[in-house]
């Protein structure tokens, strides 16, 4: 144990603030982290224990007990159990003959749930030890459980059925399918890696990089929509040491999976991007922030990083342009939805909680380490490229004035083919719903959770900045489906679980809506309490990040599109109910003194 | 005076150094903003959110945010009071602050704000978690009931080594701050005292010792908060 403990801690340098990689490997070599472990770390890093237990603590990844020789991590979202969550965990625990949040006593296997994976094309998915297995079903949990107690090693449980795509490569060879069901300028095949980095780059300073950026009008694609050259020239105009460039492909907004196919299917344009934001802003380091639940592309990405310093697109002086060095590392997350939003992303690349920094000063000013940073999503990487490969005016041909190019969207839930659609911006959802064959459809949740819940009568509204903004997650629901029981409550959960806690408003207005959500799902709600929940989500509006900010969403949104769906469940001949049945309360107190609860009849 | 820069609260004119945070900006003018995670002289981190201002139409920490020329700030508007009051109101609910029994009642800055706010009953039902005493320090006792996560003990309570004795665990609505076993029981008694002192709440206290002033002799028995800062 020392001595591993020892060398992990030497492999970083000693230095605190790659304490990520440092728990991970600690993890991932002994099953989990223990209170001996934290104790070496403690002397290494000159920290007290309960400052490295803080950031244990925080992802969901890390534990500090074992967790089985095979850890199974189930997704809970919404889509999973639609399609048929419930039976895979019902057999899970037959088989096992434990419960989920417990570890067989032989040690053997461990189950856990877990949020959105990135799958939900495929769902029901499970991660076990960093491999995923999707499309599961009784049967096939049958036999994994089967194989793990034969002690079978994980190449052999996926049963050598692998993926399509890339997934099938041996640097890969993954269970997961690509499932890409209409091609753009982002997902096409005519792009020769390293075309823009040889031919165009040579010829053009980073100031005209910038400029051509700006024409095109591109807005980030993870959601926010901030215009990407400007941020760009932001960073390169900020004083600092060094810039860094930082990829953010921590796409944990459920219902989201286009990144994990992007990276899957054109890493090389992702990382290209990457290098020609470093020529534009002068950096030459750039971290790709990788969620947890990706860890099976590990190998996969480092080879193509590999390939790609091989043939000269990464490296020193590349293209043989003086002092255009740029390299990329990886940066693994360990399970936290916050770390997407930009400033809890640098708190966890510094090996930290992830609790969101206050802003001002933004990344671009200070960022990664205190310097000068842009952090931009995968997407907008990859479509960088292909702005400068054709020009910014060849760029604002395709989507809309506001909302220019392309965006590939996420798309699953009720429909025939569920997975990733490249469109133009400005595709309306009634185009979008028939282009993925969803029929009878109640609702579509644009943009994950934290975007909003829309019926039909809204469906004739189109995909783009101004309109119906969205990160790319689409999921359908099919009128089968009991919106608020189903959806509300789950993602309410998800914000509760995913809240950095900092905050004195999201740490506790989510759970007070929630359990007032859960009154009225329980018949005991009045019209008052739709009021309260209505008022009280603006208290959201001054938490710090916009996971706060939005964390309400799913009520708000289904108490202003679906009002129906909360009338019919209040109780209309009542002013007041205090949600709670008092006979019901006192009636262990009322057993043991050998007295007949009685609040009716005095 | 050169750096001196112009900016109103409220409609009122202030000045002040450039790059002050607003709440301390606010204060040299004699303009009273509630904080409860913030002290002076340590970096800020916008936790509790009282001190919310509106500045062109966004909500802002005034903690955090420095003052900018021509800036124009709005705090005691009637949408920003009722937004203080409910985040006073959330930390109640959450918690279990029974103030009666508190012994820093008269001294507490949560109490103090509810009187400010003339809190009656929260709005919120009260959640009445089950929260852990943590006696097992020599020193110190670390009620979790009381804790309202403003980071102030993490910030500013540290070993000669910069290590600090206090940190989060877990996250969410499951989030602690807990004292580390093993250095909290070598802390000296001015370390406790000071952990104590820099707690705005009751959560944290010193073993064997009360506080010195009885009840309805202290400091916000005597006068509402904010008033040494009110012109």
């Amino acid at each position: 144990m020392k001595n591993t403990v020892n060398q992990i801690v030497e492999k970083y340098g000693s230095d605190p603030t790659r304490l990520m990689d440092i728990l991970i490997d600690i993890q991932e070599s002994a099953g989990y982290i223990s209170k001996e472990a934290i104790g070496l770390l403690s002397q290494l890093l000159h920290m007290s224990q309960v400052d490295i237990e803080q950031t244990i603590t925080f992802y969901h990844f890390f534990s500090s007990k074992p967790q089985g020789k095979y850890a199974v991590y189930l997704n809970n979202s919404p889509v999973a159990y639609m399609f048929g969550r419930e039976a895979i965990k019902e057999t899970l625990e037959k088989e096992t003959g434990i419960k989920f949040g417990e570890v067989t006593a032989d040690g053997l296997i461990g189950l856990y749930d877990t949020a959105c994976i990135g799958m939900n094309d495929q769902e029901p998915a499970a991660i076990i030890n960093n491999k995923i297995f999707t499309r599961l079903t009784p049967y096939r949990i049958r036999e994994i459980v089967k194989h793990m107690r034969e002690g079978k090693d994980m190449d052999e449980l996926r049963n050598e059925s692998y993926g399509d795509g890339k997934n099938n490569l041996p640097s890969l060879r993954s269970m997961v399918s690509s499932n890409i069901r209409r091609k753009g300028m982002i997902l096409s095949d005519d792009y020769n890696s390293g075309t823009v980095t040889r031919e165009i780059l040579p010829k053009i300073s980073p100031e005209a990089v910038i400029a051509e950026i700006k024409h095109s009008h591109m807005r980030g694609r993870g959601g926010a929509g901030f215009p990407t050259g400007l941020k760009w020239e932001f960073c390169r105009r900020a004083k600092g040491d060094k810039h860094y460039v930082i990829c953010n492909a921590d796409e944990g907004e459920p219902g989201t999976f286009k990144d994990r196919v992007i990276l899957t299917e054109k890493p090389e344009l992702v990382f290209e991007g990457m290098a020609l934001a470093g020529y534009a802003i002068g950096g030459d380091e750039g971290i790709l922030y990788l969620r947890y639940e990706y860890r099976y592309m590990k190998n996969y990405l480092y080879g193509v990083l590999q390939q790609m310093r091989d043939n000269g697109l990464l490296g020193k002086s590349i293209s043989g342009i003086e002092g255009f060095d740029f390299d990329i590392r990886i940066q693994f997350g360990a399970g936290a939805y916050v770390c997407g939003e930009e400033s809890a992303l640098l708190e966890s690349l510094e090996g930290k909680r992830g609790e969101p920094r206050d802003k001002p000063p933004f990344p671009v000013e200070k960022g990664y380490l205190g310097q000068p940073s842009i952090i931009n999503n995968v997407e907008t990487f990859a479509t960088a490229v292909r702005i400068i490969q054709n020009g910014g005016e060849w760029f604002t041909q395709f989507g809309t004035d506001d909302s220019t190019g392309t965006k590939i969207l996420s798309i699953s839930g009720d429909c025939m083919f569920p997975g990733v659609y490249e469109v133009n911006w400005g595709f309306n959802v009634e185009d979008m719903l028939d282009m993925v064959g969803a029929y009878e459809v109640q609702a579509v949740q644009v943009g994950g959770p934290s975007g909003t819940l829309i019926g039909p009568a809204e469906f004739h509204r189109t995909l783009g900045y101004s309109d119906l903004s969205t990160g790319g997650s689409m999921i359908i629901f099919g009128k089968q489906r009991n919106l608020l029981k189903d959806v509300v409550v789950n993602f309410m959960e998800f914000f509760i679980d995913e809240s950095c806690g900092s905050c004195s408003t999201c740490r506790n207005m989510t759970q007070v809506m929630n359990n007032k959500l859960k009154k009225i799902l329980s018949g005991k709600g009045v019209e008052a309490d739709l009021i309260d929940l209505k008022t009280w989500s603006k208290t959201l509006n001054a938490s710090r990040c916009g996971l706060g900010q939005t964390a309400a969403n799913p009520i708000v949104s289904s108490l202003k599109n679906f009002p129906h769906l909360y009338n019919e469940l209040i109780q209309k001949d009542k002013e007041f109910d205090e949600g709670f049945d008092m006979e019901k309360s006192v009636q262990a107190a009322c057993t043991f003194v050998g007295r007949v609860p009685n609040f009716n009849h005095h | 005076m050169s750096d001196l820069i112009k900016f109103k609260i409220d409609g009122v004119e202030c000045m002040a150094e450039s790059g002050k945070y607003i709440v301390e900006a606010a204060a040299d003018n004699g303009i009273f903003i509630p904080t409860l995670c913030n002290m002076k002289g340590v970096k800020p981190k916008g936790a509790c959110r009282i001190c919310t201002v509106r500045i062109n139409g966004r909500l802002m920490t005034s903690c955090t945010t420095p003052v900018t020329d021509g800036m124009e700030i709005e705090s005691h508007s009637e949408d920003i009071q009722e937004l203080r009051k409910s985040i006073v109101e959330l930390l109640f609910v959450s918690g279990n602050h029974f103030c009666p029994a508190c012994e820093k009642s008269g001294n507490c800055e949560l109490q103090a704000l509810g009187y400010l706010y003339q809190m009656m009953v929260p709005r919120f039902p009260y959640e009445f978690p089950l929260k852990p005493v943590d006696a097992k320090s020599a020193k110190i006792i670390k009620d979790q009931n009381r804790c309202i996560f403003c980071k102030r003990c993490i910030k500013t309570i540290k070993d000669e080594e910069g290590r600090s004795y206090f940190a989060f665990r877990n996250r969410g609505h499951k989030l602690e701050v807990v004292l580390d076993e093993e250095m909290g029981n070598k802390i000296d008694d001015a370390t406790a005292q000071l952990a104590m002192e820099n707690c705005p709440v009751g959560s944290i206290l010193v073993k064997e010792k009360g506080f010195t002033v009885p009840i309805g002799k202290r400091k916000y028995d005597k006068a509402p908060i904010g008033s040494e800062i009110k012109l």
